[in-house]
């Protein structure tokens, strides 16, 4: 073989696969443009400038270095749910449960956060961590055997033990761990000790390290280990995981049991990184957003960074929107939802882009019926 | 022979809920001999706490014995709900705001359409995005402080409405809780004796069989998803416009998901959901009932829980045993 054909070959692998890449993301990228199209509509039609609104959002993510700092720690969270939803993805599970599993991890870690004394920060701030992330495995097993033993669809029953968890920890804060300091009135624990805070480091909240850290955890497990090829086998065909040997119903309940996991993990970080307490109402919509994310991420571990980065911009930049340009912050939301649209229906933007590849398709639900 | 078979067939299919209806039948003789004042309260708001249920539950059941799964019934009450409150803040007129409610719910359905039957989206994600779009929209427009301009108003039937027992629950009622009691039998006699109802569950049951004879399987399922997003938001008006009188943000508190519950508890039919509907409307109204006589020392956090609870032991109880449609769930390929 001649040196020429050997680079021409290679710089034609490389086209390739720049055009590929240029591919699979150019369906977010339209799916964003065209929600922040219609947002903009939307607010002009009810007689606010979009200018105003959007260029006030940039600076309230982007504009300044504490601007981008509150949009890292904003991302933070999102990261962990998205990635908890993206992973049930790929095993055939939609766990939309993944907010109340952030409540459980975040109420959990705040306990151990003000509770265990005399511990030094190099332990006492992981074990919180763990911790959180324990219960949220628990209480994200709950729907995975239901599931399994019973039939019972996970859609259904995470959305029922949403609204279970955000009695429970809104008992919790107001009852037994209520703040007993005499100044506090409202529902909500004591502070974290010193030892329990994951700290920013100059500017930089370690929680983002941590996530990314996950993500690529995340993604060792489903491509490199023998357990994300059952996952992503029972996820794709449980008929064929089944005949090939495979112990569906335990992949199943191991499956909510990681995907409860990391997003308990999201709800310690919050905790300790960015709120300090457990106070209802703090991280409510963070599981939702994260369907979002997991969706607009295209339900890979590293999509699922940039992702939550973007919808994290948007959180931050929100109040100062709402404080400069006089907009309600819910249009945040919607602009959000129409994103999902657009990412869900790709169909509109493939062909509004001529792309014919279909890409692979992934098999995201089923049915009730088993 | 023949007798026993089909009560055995009775049985295997409606079994858990008539031993359950026959419990509560007992129950709430033993309390009206007791108190019949407050029996008769708790059997009235059990009816009026059913009705966005088995509305929620019709709409669930229309679509999916078409063959689309619609897991945006919460979305569609809540969008209907805040549309309906909105056109009566504006005009007054509460037949008006009725009729726009049903509109946004009917047009939030041909969006859902539109998505599973012509996009081929997946239904369930499909179903979410209508959920979180009503939520991010209602909350956007929503301004605090208005309240509707009046409110349905019961209407009783004459001397029926005087009948011991059964006669405040039934005979004296608002319109919406009527029209929700004689839409379960339209939609129980039209599913089940007409051409259109059996055309129906064809398209849910096996859409190329029902292609093949001529039957058009994308216009039966837009039309029946339509329609049930129009159901559902009869659902919705009755939250702003016969039960509360004021719109908050999230109000259907995950009403549309239980409706779903009482539509698989119903085995996807309308008599059979109103059936369930009534036993969770039973439970939140006793639940109201404690929690208003102070009487029982629990948190209230633990009794709100208790629909959600019930959900899940339904589920876990009874859908392993009951069938869904064929057909749900998969989008239809023509040839």
């Amino acid at each position: 073989m001649s040196e020429e054909q050997n680079q021409s070959s290679f710089l034609a692998n490389l086209l390739d696969w720049v055009l590929r890449v240029l591919q699979a993301v150019s369906v977010p990228f339209v799916a964003v443009f065209l929600a922040m199209l219609i947002g903009a509509v939307i607010l002009a039609v009810s007689g606010a400038s979009p200018w105003a609104a959007y260029s006030a959002l940039f600076k309230g993510s982007f504009g300044s270095p504490e601007a981008f700092t509150r949009t890292l720690e904003k991302a933070t969270p999102l990261v962990f749910s998205g990635l908890a939803v993206a992973f049930a993805f790929k095993g055939g599970l939609f766990n939309i449960g993944a907010q109340g599993q952030l409540l459980f991890g975040a109420i959990i870690s705040a306990a151990l956060g003000f509770a265990i004394e005399g511990l030094p920060a190099y332990i006492h701030a992981p074990l919180a961590l763990l911790g959180g992330a324990l219960a949220g495995a628990l209480f994200g097993a709950i729907p995975g055997a239901l599931k399994t033993y019973t039939g019972a669809h996970e859609v259904i029953t995470t959305i029922m033990l949403n609204y279970i968890a955000i009695n429970t920890t809104d008992y919790l804060a107001d009852g037994p761990w209520k703040d007993p300091s005499p100044s506090n009135i409202v529902a909500r624990t004591p502070k974290i000790l010193e030892t329990a805070v994951v700290p920013d480091l100059g500017g930089f909240p370690v929680g983002f390290l941590l996530s990314i850290l996950f993500a690529v955890l995340i993604w060792w497990l489903l491509q490199q280990t023998t357990l994300g090829f059952e996952i992503r086998t029972v996820g794709q065909n449980p008929d064929a995981a089944e005949y090939s040997g495979m112990k569906v119903a335990r992949t199943v309940i191991l499956t909510m049991m990681i995907s409860g996991f990391i997003a308990g993990m999201g709800g310690s970080i919050e905790t300790q990184g960015i709120v300090g307490r457990y106070q209802p109402g703090f991280n409510s919509g963070l599981g939702f957003e994260g369907i979002t994310i997991a969706l607009l991420g295209k339900t890979s571990p590293f999509g699922v960074i940039p992702a939550a980065l973007l919808v994290g911009a948007m959180d931050a930049g929100s109040s100062q929107m709402q404080f400069s340009a006089n907009v309600a912050n819910e249009i945040v939301d919607v602009i959000q939802a129409l994103i999902l649209f657009f990412v869900a229906a790709d169909v509109i933007i493939r062909w509004l882009l001529r792309i014919r590849d279909e890409g692979d398709v992934v098999k995201l639900t089923t049915g009730w019926g088993k | 022979m023949a007798i026993s078979q089909s009560w055995k067939r009775y049985f295997k299919q409606w079994g858990a809920l008539t031993v359950l209806g026959f419990f509560v039948i007992i129950a709430v003789g033993y309390y009206y001999l007791k108190d019949p004042q407050i029996t008769e309260a708790v059997l009235a708001s059990a009816v009026r706490q059913a009705t966005p249920l088995v509305l929620g539950a019709m709409c669930g059941l229309i679509g999916e014995r078409s063959g689309i799964i619609n897991i945006g019934i919460e979305g569609q009450m809540l969008m209907s709900a805040f549309i309906g409150f909105l056109v009566n803040v504006w005009t007054g007129n509460l037949l008006l705001a009725v009729f726009a409610g049903v509109s946004t719910g009917a047009l939030l359905g041909l969006l859902l359409a539109f998505m599973s039957v012509t996009l081929k989206i997946d239904q369930i994600i499909g179903g979410t995005v209508i959920n979180i779009v009503a939520v991010g929209l209602s909350g956007y427009f929503y301004q605090v402080g208005l309240t509707t301009k009046g409110k349905l108003a019961p209407i009783p039937l004459g001397k029926l409405a005087d009948l011991p027992v059964v006669g405040r629950a039934l005979f004296n009622n608002p319109p919406i809780t009527y029209s929700a009691i004689i839409l379960v039998l339209v939609v129980h006699y039209v599913l089940f004796y007409t051409r259109w109802g059996l055309r129906t569950r064809a398209v849910g049951e096996h859409p190329r069989a029902a292609d093949t004879v001529g039957i058009n399987v994308y216009l039966m399922r837009y039309v029946n998803v339509i329609i049930g997003g129009g159901v559902a938001g009869l659902g919705g008006v009755f939250l702003t416009l016969e039960a509360v009188g004021s719109f908050e943000r999230l109000m259907t508190n995950g009403r549309g998901f239980v409706a779903l519950a009482v539509m698989i508890f119903g085995k996807w039919t309308p008599l059979g959901s109103w059936g369930a509907a009534l036993l969770f409307g039973m439970t939140s109204a006793i639940q109201t009932q404690i929690q208003f006589a102070g009487t029982v020392n629990i948190p209230h956090q633990f009794i709100g829980m208790l629909p959600y609870l019930l959900t899940i032991i339904v589920l876990a109880g009874v859908v392993g045993k009951s069938r869904p449609p064929a057909a749900e769930g998969i989008p239809y390929e023509k040839e």
